[in-house]
């Protein structure tokens, strides 16, 4: 029996309900307003009052109301057919929805229920088996999607009897299980998971130790991401943080990839939605919106519904995580959704913390963070979640509590710098301020060393070094003037700028440019370090910039072209013409000397 | 508006708790947001506790009486939306200024937003002949965008003339906080160009109380929404000036004892901007809602509270700015951006437009360094030297609010002046479109 209350007091949409029965946090509950019923969570209980938070807007809304609370949770619907799917922050399936505005009250199945699967049983009678352990497998697009006992389910069970090989729909039973005490469970392929909990079922979660590959030259030569590593990304607005999203999501090496939009711009899911399927997966070759499922709270939807998304987001990642699979999780941005806790805690009057934002912001952000990573799962197979968020700082000021607590939890930083923006210095990641833990992990740069080259991070730290070095150097040419520093200070300033136009900017709206592969930035860091390694000289501070500028001009002709290709071929030759033009002059130099 | 009382509802004459700007009373079986008309001044409910009503009343409360009669409306606020819009001027109430009746249906204010899935990606570009918007920040239809701009500089000016250039089917214009005489300009201009029947303007003036502001964007984007979607018109809507709004906003939260967030401003703020701002769509069948928007700072100030979450919602920002080299009005390169730009540059527009933008930037920021060396009393470079020539003529013929040339020769009046001041490989172009294009245009 379900408890029955009745609205007592509205403040925009946090809604007080009194009743006499037991009501529970967290649990989902619906007020029938007229003919339709909205959602909401119970968020905070006070005697006979509950505090609900309601997923839509509560124009119209009248005491004495009657609601209804459903006993369980915000729950994700798990099973076949997510990928590819565009759902909104509770997991209706937005494509199913009617008309051209979004209705209130019209919540729509996340699965095809009628839809069936070509089905193939792993486990067989007699298996022992626990939850997240490996029923059975169905295609989905083109990974195969495990059919696993229900995560739910506690202790240890002997499946009883299994489907054989043949298409069913998510909601026919593929198994029968018994447990302990004898008591037997059917289990289909759909199964319904609390979003707020994590999904444990794997065995242990080492340390990450090998890199997920983005294809983006500033990522992953200086600061690469780890394989079920966290990090995030801070910018203010206009420093290209989305479009560094964007090009995330086409271009890592990850089976499959889930975006959170999260309070963002709904012209910019558009674009996912417009391009994801037109799109090529540069590994794969398939299309892109096959690996995808898109979680869109756009920044006009109901605000509380905000908070669900990055949660509904991470329940689907864990889902597909225990299949084995390496995903990646994208948040855009984590801001908004503490926002919308922000929101929530000013409307019930709690004391606020710093910024207004409430005083646990921490802790929730850490949680969730936590919630990423590798992990072998009961079978020993591994699976992943890497998971990278975007904050947009208030005023672009990386003092304010999002990014501060973001800070202490993730463990990549890429600092996106509104100077490198505004001098269109794109991906306007910062190479001095931004940093990843990762590349301190000796697990790592074992395995970079292994898979790239003999000395990949040696040559890492160079890089980073001669970055250092240019910027300080630039600093002095600025307080010094041009003639006022040696000569060296120019080469050096250049050098470090060479490094900067070849490896860090990346043009995401080339072709070929757009993703590079580990070999090739291999082939690119190890010649620049080359050019860089040489002794110029010069008669006058005045020739360095214009003859680094041309060798800058060559390389970026070689970004520019096919890896390996003729072009590539004839633009390197270009850049060695250039480079032997410094030995004549040096010569000419020793003779005057 | 209705204002006379119906048989079936219920007045109430005693209010026990006044505000500036609310009024609270005991009252039954009342709707959240709904109407209510205090002493004749229109309000709406913004919470219910029990039998307790608390009401926000638009025009302010100044002298009512703890026994004004309220009358309950029964429904949120609406707009009665047709053909009949086209041409006339309203007050945020939505009633015409010059009087007279309205014919069409009514449609409620701040209605639902449009699912994501039916939005069409935005491709259509706007050419407005302003260089420093067409090359450097085009326009796209659906697009929302606001001009960053210093209460002295001339953005109701320049809104304009990009309004009427636009080829908009509808030109929407919701003024807030607008001064009387920006709002007679505004009139001057629209009735001189011959489009005053294209225009419709939803008008708050500073003669106007400050909260009654808090209408006037939902009245202009439902009509805009009718004239997009039931009639698939091209609308342009122009929002200006939204820092007022939002000093509205904050004001009303502080009557209501919210726990006021960064700059004084309501801690909700990203979301009731954004709630407008996403009103912006390009309908499937070829209706489209695109908005041009002011937020006005202080001082160029863009942390602030308002420009910094404006920012966030919007597809880039204009900024203005003189430049005291030539002494005119420019659009700024480097603090300016069109988020869409890249559908519909090299796209709809010349394939090289892209590069050649970012090469004219890059040319100008290299002239910003080179001129601060030179305050800073340094010898300058040639190369700097040629930067700052290259500058100055950059300036004038491209990036100044005066210029009004197509696309095409923008593009041939960037490539003149690269080939006056430069060699390609200081421009660094792709060498496709320098030999395509820089030779043609030295013959």
């Amino acid at each position: 029996m379900n408890t029955i209350g009745n609205v007592t007091g509205i403040v925009a949409n946090l809604v007080i309900v009194e009743t006499e029965g037991t009501t529970a946090q967290n649990e989902i509950c619906y007020i029938k307003h007229r003919d339709t019923r909205l959602m909401a969570e119970v968020i905070k209980v006070v005697g006979n009052k509950s505090y609900i938070q309601v997923f839509e807007s509560t124009r119209g809304l009248k005491v004495g109301t009657e609601v209804e609370f459903m006993g369980h949770m915000l729950e994700a619907t798990l099973g076949p057919g997510i990928l590819s799917k565009n759902f909104d922050g509770l997991q209706n399936d937005l494509n199913k929805m009617e008309g051209v505005f979004l209705k209130r009250g019209q919540y729509t199945e996340p699965l095809d229920m009628d839809k069936a699967f070509k089905f193939k049983a792993i486990a067989k009678k007699g298996d022992k088996v626990v939850a997240g352990s490996w029923l059975g497998e169905v295609k989905e697009n083109w990974i195969r999607h495990k059919i696993m006992v229900p995560f739910k389910f506690s202790g240890e069970y002997t499946v009883k009897s299994m489907k054989g090989a043949g298409e069913y729909k998510p909601e026919e039973t593929i198994a029968v299980l018994t447990d302990k005490d004898g008591k037997d469970h059917e289990v289909t392929m759909v199964q319904k998971w609390p979003v707020k909990v994590p999904i444990k079922s794997y065995k242990s979660k080492p340390r990450p130790f090998r890199i997920m590959e983005t294809g983006i030259r500033v990522m992953d030569t200086l600061n690469p991401m780890a394989e079920g590593g966290t990090g995030f990304i801070p910018g203010p607005f206009g420093s290209g943080k989305t479009v560094l999203q964007h090009n995330l999501s086409k271009n890592a090496e990850a089976d499959l990839v889930v975006v959170a939009a999260c309070g963002e711009r709904a012209n910019e899911v558009v674009e996912l939605f417009t391009e994801f399927p037109e799109l090529e997966d540069p590994r794969s070759g398939r299309k892109l919106m096959e690996r995808t499922t898109i979680i869109a709270n756009t920044s006009n939807m109901p605000v509380a519904a905000r908070e669900a998304s990055v949660y509904t987001a991470m329940t689907i990642a864990e889902y597909y995580r225990a299949m084995g699979l390496k995903v990646l999780l994208l948040a855009d941005s984590t801001s908004r959704w503490a926002q919308a806790l922000r929101e929530m805690s000013n409307r019930m009057e709690e004391l606020p913390g710093p910024d207004g934002f409430p005083m646990d912001l921490s802790a929730i952000i850490a949680n969730f963070y936590a919630r990423a990573g590798f992990v072998y799962l009961p079978n020993d197979e591994t699976g992943s979640i890497t998971f990278i968020g975007t904050v947009s700082p208030a005023g672009g000021n990386l003092k304010e509590p999002v990014t501060e607590s973001t800070k202490k939890v993730a463990r990549a930083f890429y600092a996106l710098s509104q100077q490198r923006a505004d001098s269109k210095r794109y991906p306007a990641i910062d190479p001095i301020d931004s940093y990843s833990k990762y590349l301190e992990y000796t697990e790592i740069a074992e395995y970079l060393n292994e898979n790239i080259a003999e000395n990949w991070t040696d040559s890492v730290f160079k890089a980073k070094d001669i970055l250092l070095r240019g910027k300080e150097a630039y600093e002095q040419i600025n307080i010094l003037g041009d003639d006022g520093v040696p000569l060296d200070y120019h080469i050096r300033y250049w050098k470090s700028e060479l490094i900067d136009f070849v490896i860090l900017q990346q043009d995401a709206f080339d072709k070929v440019d757009a993703s590079t592969s580990l070999e090739r930035q291999n082939y690119m860091l190890q010649k620049t370090l080359e050019i860089v390694d040489k002794s110029f000289s010069f008669d006058s501070f005045e020739h360095v910039g214009p003859y680094f500028k041309r060798l800058i001009n060559a390389l970026k002709q070689m970004n520019y072209s096919e890896y390996g290709s003729d072009q590539f071929k004839k633009n390197e030759k270009g850049l060695e013409k250039i480079l032997k033009e410094q030995r004549p002059e040096k010569e000419k130099e020793e003779v005057k000397a | 508006m209705e204002k006379d009382t119906k048989a079936f509802q219920r007045v109430y004459t005693k209010l026990f708790q006044l505000t500036k700007a609310t009024v609270s009373l005991n009252a039954r079986g009342i709707g959240n947001d709904e109407l209510a008309i205090v002493d004749g001044r229109l309000s709406q409910v913004v919470k219910i506790m029990g039998d307790m009503v608390t009401l926000q009343i638009f025009g302010g409360t100044e002298g009512i009486a703890t026994n004004a009669e309220v009358i309950f409306a029964g429904k949120a606020p609406t707009l009665k939306v047709g053909d009949d819009l086209a041409g006339r001027f309203f007050n945020a109430y939505g009633e015409p200024i010059e009087g007279g009746e309205i014919m069409g249906q009514e449609r409620e204010i701040g209605g639902p937003s449009v699912n994501p899935v039916r939005r069409k990606q935005p491709s259509e570009f706007i050419p407005t002949g302003i260089a420093g918007i067409d090359l450097n920040n085009a326009l796209v239809t659906g697009q929302k965008i606001p001009f960053f701009a210093d209460p002295d500089q001339p953005y109701n000016q320049v809104m304009a003339m990009v309004a009427l250039r636009a080829k908009a089917d509808k030109i929407i214009l919701a003024g807030m906080g607008l001064t009387r005489d920006d709002y007679l300009y505004f009139k001057n201009v629209f009735d001189n160009a011959g489009a005053l029947d294209r225009i419709v303007g939803f008008i708050n003036t500073t003669e106007d109380p400050p909260v009654e502001r808090l209408l006037v964007p939902d009245m202009a984007l439902s009509a805009a929404e009718y004239f997009a979607e039931e009639k698939k018109e091209k609308v342009l809507v122009l929002l200006t000036d939204m820092t007022l709004y939002s000093d509205a906003l904050s004001i009303v939260s502080n009557r209501m004892d919210q726990i006021p967030s960064k700059d004084s401003m309501p801690g909700s703020l990203y979301s009731d901007l954004a709630r407008l701002y996403e009103k912006a769509v390009q309908f499937p069948d070829g209706g489209s809602i695109t908005i041009i928007a002011v937020t006005t700072l202080s001082g160029g100030d863009i942390t602030h509270a308002v420009p910094d979450n404006t920012g966030y919602i919007t597809e880039g920002q204009l900024f203005l700015r003189k430049d005291s080299d030539i002494g005119k009005v420019i659009v700024d390169p480097f603090r300016s951006l069109s988020r869409l730009k890249q559908l519909v540059i090299g796209k709809k527009t010349r394939e090289d437009h892209p590069q050649v933008m970012n090469a004219a930037v890059r040319l100008y920021a290299d002239a910003a360094n080179a001129k601060t060396k030179q305050e800073n009393g340094f010898d300058l470079t040639d190369y700097d030297e040629r930067t700052l020539e290259f500058a100055k003529e950059y300036a004038d013929k491209l990036l100044a609010i005066d210029v009004n040339i197509d696309t095409d020769a923008m593009l041939e009046t960037a490539y003149g002046l690269f080939e006056k001041h430069f060699k390609p490989e200081e421009v660094g172009i792709k060498q496709d479109f320098v030999d395509k294009y820089w030779e043609k245009n030295s013959e």
